[in-house]
């Protein structure tokens, strides 16, 4: 029982990560824009969180959680959508190829949010040593009460910082936005066929813009929920990140680009990756052909989904199009 | 009057028929110096550092001795190759992401012949089978996804790229189960006293082997996609499925086909990986190269003549940023930063190559 509450705990934790990364890629993609930049956008938002919050505990004379938790969640979305105004700007006005952009975008990120990382520790005195105890406290702050004395129901449902609440909820009303209101089903007709919504007077390069730089900032706080909560406000240089981005990318085809069924499909793919950690007796080498769970029933998922090539659940018509009214 | 309240948009785009090589490559040259501008002014900002020293310190960096050229050359070799092996699937328009999962898979099985022949087959057979046995693990691994996507339809760009984390988790499986010595996770240098499965030194050099490979690669490479009846055929399905259909080519074939291909020459840059250059296998024996060749075959228009420059360019930038990292201690991911930056310049430039932009202004004159 213990064993499969500490199960649920590791998959939600990891759970929230790809969730927000993947709410924003589900976004992002569609207004049609394929963004394989994810890994770089939460490498981006999770090292400018963590930079923020570091120099905020360490400049500040009385440091206040509150603030500091306003400042890393500010400088995180920040940093996250100038990564997806970088990759609009490429692929909408400059129409470049979304692929090669995002795959840029990925190696940037990575490369910048490392450098930043390990001045950082190094600044720190070391790996490991960077220390903003009060920001990682404040995001990790869980219910009081209900996640301490109700026992198993807590442990399973109280137990997380605010973070893993709001992708839920952000995930819920990102699926509320572009299936109920005029707004969103705009966004969808631009991804699915950008010129006979531009014919219908929808403005489509706006739309794209917003919906990438938007989804961009969405996906960061993947990024920081893993810096700052997951592994507690450290750095390490190690790519962990850029592996969930590609999950969270995974993700979206696993959702078939329903944000809700991202919901439990993060928990999933959580509880797939940690699984090997509860099954006794396995080697070490064992363990690492189960660490490919996740990415094996999404391509499960992407076979099933071709061969029975179901309308809802198809990507966006004109997704990894660039489009150029001029062009017939 | 209503006419007059209509504005002219500020500047207009058309697409452009065609343009001179000389025009286009100028523009090219001209995003790769703002880049280095823009990345000086970066370097400049974090370190305070003079850039013009800077690029002086990454140009030592990759050619300053004898030994570090050699380095960049063999690095160089197996960027040229992945991006060699990308170009006739990318030319088909099919977006191959998984090179990395192409290239650990002919790793695994080079590694694994070195293992476990590696002392028992003379030298020459001994490669000729890897050569052979890491095309066919890479032709497998590319030819899953070009399956699935001639038959079915399935979308290949993300159908690759999660094949890129199966084989990494292959990867893992045989790293933990060949680690030696015991307990340290890696596989060390395979074969260190016996030397078998590694490439020889030819003529002294130990990197030539991978050079002359990956260049006769390169060529077959050229003349085929441009010369070939199948280099036509990936040319025609690339451009249009239904053109294609309509001249009556078997598009499933040529698909399937094209993938093999793509897949056993990235995996074949697994086995110039493993024997000829780290000896050893582990996760990172791809090292993001597959992706970093997508950049590169795209860029060349899929000629692999110019990714020869292209691919050049980057190597000479990673092995430069190692070096001012080193040398100014910042730490190696600037060159990840600084690649970023360029990439996204040429990126830009190309639509300056495709569109035609006219300004306000300069269309009345022109209407006159």
């Amino acid at each position: 029982m213990t064993q499969l509450i500490s199960l649920i705990q590791a998959a939600v934790a990891f759970g929230t990560v790809i969730l927000f990364g993947a709410v924003g890629e589900i976004l992002a993609e569609k207004s049609g824009n394929l963004n394989l930049g994810v890994p770089g956008v939460m490498y981006l938002g999770g090292i400018a969180g963590l930079v923020a919050a570091f120099f905020y505990e360490r400049s500040a004379a009385n440091p206040n959680g509150l603030v500091a938790l306003l400042v890393t969640f500010g400088a995180c979305f920040l940093a996250a959508m100038i990564g997806g105004l970088i990759y609009a700007v490429l692929t909408i006005t400059l129409r470049a190829n979304q692929n090669v952009t995002g795959l840029t975008l990925t190696i940037f990120g990575g490369g910048v949010a490392n450098l930043f990382g390990g001045t950082l520790n190094k600044m720190a005195g070391g790996v490991g040593q960077i220390s903003v105890a009060l920001t990682s406290s404040a995001f990790r702050t869980t219910m009081p009460y209900l996640s301490t004395e109700t026992g198993a129901i807590g442990k399973i449902f109280f137990s997380y910082g605010f973070l893993a609440y709001l992708a839920v909820l952000v995930a819920v009303f990102v699926s509320w936005f572009i299936n109920r209101t005029s707004v969103g089903l705009n966004l969808r007709a631009v991804g699915e066929n950008p010129a006979t919504a531009d014919a219908a007077g929808i403005n489509v390069t706006k739309y794209k813009y917003v919906a990438t730089c938007v989804g961009a900032g969405i996906s960061g706080f993947g990024g920081l929920y893993y810096t700052i909560d997951y592994i507690k406000g450290t750095w390490s240089t190690d790519g962990s990140i850029e592996g969930l981005g590609w999950l969270a990318v995974a993700l979206v085809i696993f959702a078939t680009w329903k944000p809700t069924r991202a919901i439990w499909g993060a928990y999933l793919f959580g509880a797939l990756f940690w699984l090997y950690y509860y099954i006794p007796g396995l080697t070490r080498s064992s363990q690492e052909l189960f660490k490919m769970l996740p990415y094996a029933v999404t391509i499960a998922v992407l076979i099933f989904v071709s061969l029975r090539h179901k309308k809802e659940d198809q990507p966006p018509t004109s997704l990894g199009l660039a489009y150029f009214r001029e062009e017939r | 009057m209503s006419v007059d309240k209509v504005r002219e948009p500020f500047v207009r785009i058309s697409k452009r028929a065609s343009i001179e090589l000389w025009r286009s490559w100028l523009f090219r040259a001209a995003a790769l110096f703002a880049s280095l501008v823009v990345c000086g002014v970066i370097i400049f900002a974090l370190t305070g550092l003079n850039p013009v020293r800077v690029y002086a310190a990454m140009f030592s960096g990759a050619f300053g001795t004898v030994k570090r050229s050699w380095v960049t050359i063999r690095d160089l070799m197996m960027l040229l190759c992945i991006s060699v092996g990308l170009a006739p699937a990318f030319k088909m328009r099919f977006w191959n992401i998984g090179a990395e999962g192409q290239i650990l898979a002919g790793g695994i099985v080079s590694a694994a012949l070195m293992i476990y022949a590696g002392n028992s087959i003379p030298l020459v057979p001994l490669l000729m089978l890897m050569f052979l046995a890491s095309a066919a693990a890479g032709a497998v691994w590319g030819l899953i996804p070009g399956v699935f996507k001639a038959v079915w339809n399935a979308n290949e760009t993300l159908f690759t790229l999660m094949m890129n984390y199966i084989a990494i988790q292959v990867t893992s499986y045989f790293v933990a189960l060949w680690e030696n010595p015991y307990g340290s996770n890696t596989v060390g240098v395979i074969n260190q006293l016996s030397k078998g499965g590694w490439f020889p030194a030819i003529f002294g050099q130990m990197y030539l082997l991978n050079v002359i490979i990956v260049l006769a690669l390169t060529i077959l490479m050229y003349l085929y996609l441009r010369y070939s009846k199948q280099g036509y055929e990936i040319a025609v399905v690339g451009e249009s499925e239904n053109t294609a259909r309509y001249a009556a080519i078997n598009v499933r074939k040529v698909v399937i086909r094209t993938m093999l291909i793509s897949g056993a020459i990235c995996g074949v840059a697994g086995f110039i990986a493993v024997a000829g250059a780290g000896h050893t296998i582990s996760t990172s024996t791809a090292g993001g190269k597959g992706f970093v060749a997508i950049i590169v075959a795209w860029l060349s228009k899929f000629n692999t003549l110019v990714m020869v420059l292209i691919s050049g360019l980057l190597v000479f930038l990673d092995k430069g940023a190692v070096q001012i990292a080193s040398q100014f201690d910042l730490n190696d991911f600037v060159s990840e930063m600084i690649t970023g930056i360029i990439l996204f310049f040429i990126l830009g430039s190309e639509f300056f190559i495709n569109f035609k932009v006219r300004f306000r202004g300069r269309i009345k004159e022109a209407g006159k």
